[in-house]
């Protein structure tokens, strides 16, 4: 059995750190009657020994609209003057089959809180350039109202226009470093 | 630290003028409250006239702004919001968005009225305006009811409790401003 195909059993082990043009961090959240969505693209991710961390700058955050993107900037949001940096830290990953979860703590806005991560795990594999890769997808849904993000606007019907449950999701490619 | 006081009411015998100029007077040492005259003669806005440089009066204003630490506004309320008038250079200065002189600045908001409540929902309004143009909207709150009951004949603030109540509400606005600045 080759070093690879033991690892396919279990967690990788070893660095591993994201090859951020072939991954990505985004958010969904509903707003009003459909999903509204952006990504942030100065990031970067490790998978050390099983345990998965991760930070972003929040200025790189990017949505479709100019001023939606600043007041996401702004203090009602993630006030990216005084915290300019949204974090994860995560314990040893579990597996199952090519499912995993992954317990751990998300800081935003200054603010840690619990957070699981589930989703897929694929390879690792040898790419065409001979480097070694692990694909992880990851979701989880936290309630932006524990990070201080409460800012809302009432429908006609009263109801509010965006949920407080927002979907995060991280797909990383994951390069084995060397030794 | 220089801050930067603005009434939302144009009259002479304002009471949130009134009430900031007793402000002013109880800025402690090192905190200098300028009180802002212009907002009379801020166009109304139309976004053909909003070009670089903008009219003469709105490039002081948002000079004005630019230059304060903190802003601290004291408004009246008309039907249950905050003035025309104050309104209208608010959607001035916040403009353009993503760089408006007021984002991330410290602010401070109290409202005040002859009636009981003291313009407490135009001061929400504002709070809210000012939270989506990206200020730094503090905790400070302060609604003023009767507010002409707490003034005398010229127009000074006498009321003991309510001068106690400013003197907090600064001290909110310039702890917010120590801690921007100390965080940058």
């Amino acid at each position: 059995m080759s070093t690879i195909e033991q690892t396919r059993q279990g967690i990788p082990t070893g660095t591993w750190k994201a090859d951020t043009v072939h991954s990505s961090v985004a958010f969904e959240v509903p707003y009003a009657v459909a999903t509204f969505g952006g990504e942030v693209t100065d990031f970067e991710a490790t998978l050390e020994d099983g345990k998965l961390s991760g930070s972003a700058k929040i200025e790189s955050i990017h949505v479709k609209e100019e001023n939606l993107q600043a007041h996401l900037l702004s203090p009602e949001f993630f006030d990216a003057e005084k915290h300019p940096v949204v974090s994860f830290s995560g314990n040893t990953i579990t597996r199952d089959g090519d499912n995993v979860a992954i317990d751990g703590e998300i800081t935003i806005k200054g603010i840690s809180q619990p957070a699981k991560l589930t989703g897929t795990i694929t390879g690792p594999a040898v790419d065409h350039f001979g480097a070694t890769r692990v694909g992880l997808k990851l979701r989880t849904t936290v309630d932006r109202t524990k990070f201080d993000m409460k800012w809302n606007m009432p429908l006609p019907t009263g109801e509010p226009a965006l949920s407080n449950d927002v979907t995060l999701k991280a797909d990383l490619t994951l390069v084995a470093q060397e030794a | 630290m220089r801050l930067l006081a603005i009434s939302g009411s144009l009259r002479d015998g304002s009471n949130n003028t009134a009430l900031l100029r007793a402000l002013r007077e109880e800025a402690p040492e090192g905190v200098e409250v300028d009180l802002w005259q212009g907002l009379k003669v801020i166009p109304p806005y139309d976004q053909d006239d909003d070009v670089v440089p903008g009219p003469e009066a709105v490039e002081a204003f948002r000079e004005l702004v630019r230059e304060s630490e903190g802003v601290f506004f004291a408004t009246p309320e008309y039907n249950s919001s905050v003035p025309g008038a104050l309104k209208n250079a608010l959607d001035w200065a916040s403009r353009p968005v993503a760089t408006n002189v007021f984002r991330n600045k410290p602010v401070a908001v109290i409202g005040s009225s002859a009636g009981a409540f003291g313009g407490v929902w135009a001061a929400a309004e504002l709070r809210k305006i000012l939270g989506a143009m990206g200020a730094r909207v503090t905790e400070a709150e302060m609604a003023v009811g009767h507010a002409p009951d707490k003034l005398d004949e010229e127009g000074r603030l006498v009321d003991h409790e309510v001068r106690e109540e400013l003197r907090a509400a600064l001290e909110t606005l310039v702890t917010a401003v120590l801690d921007r600045a100390a965080a940058a």
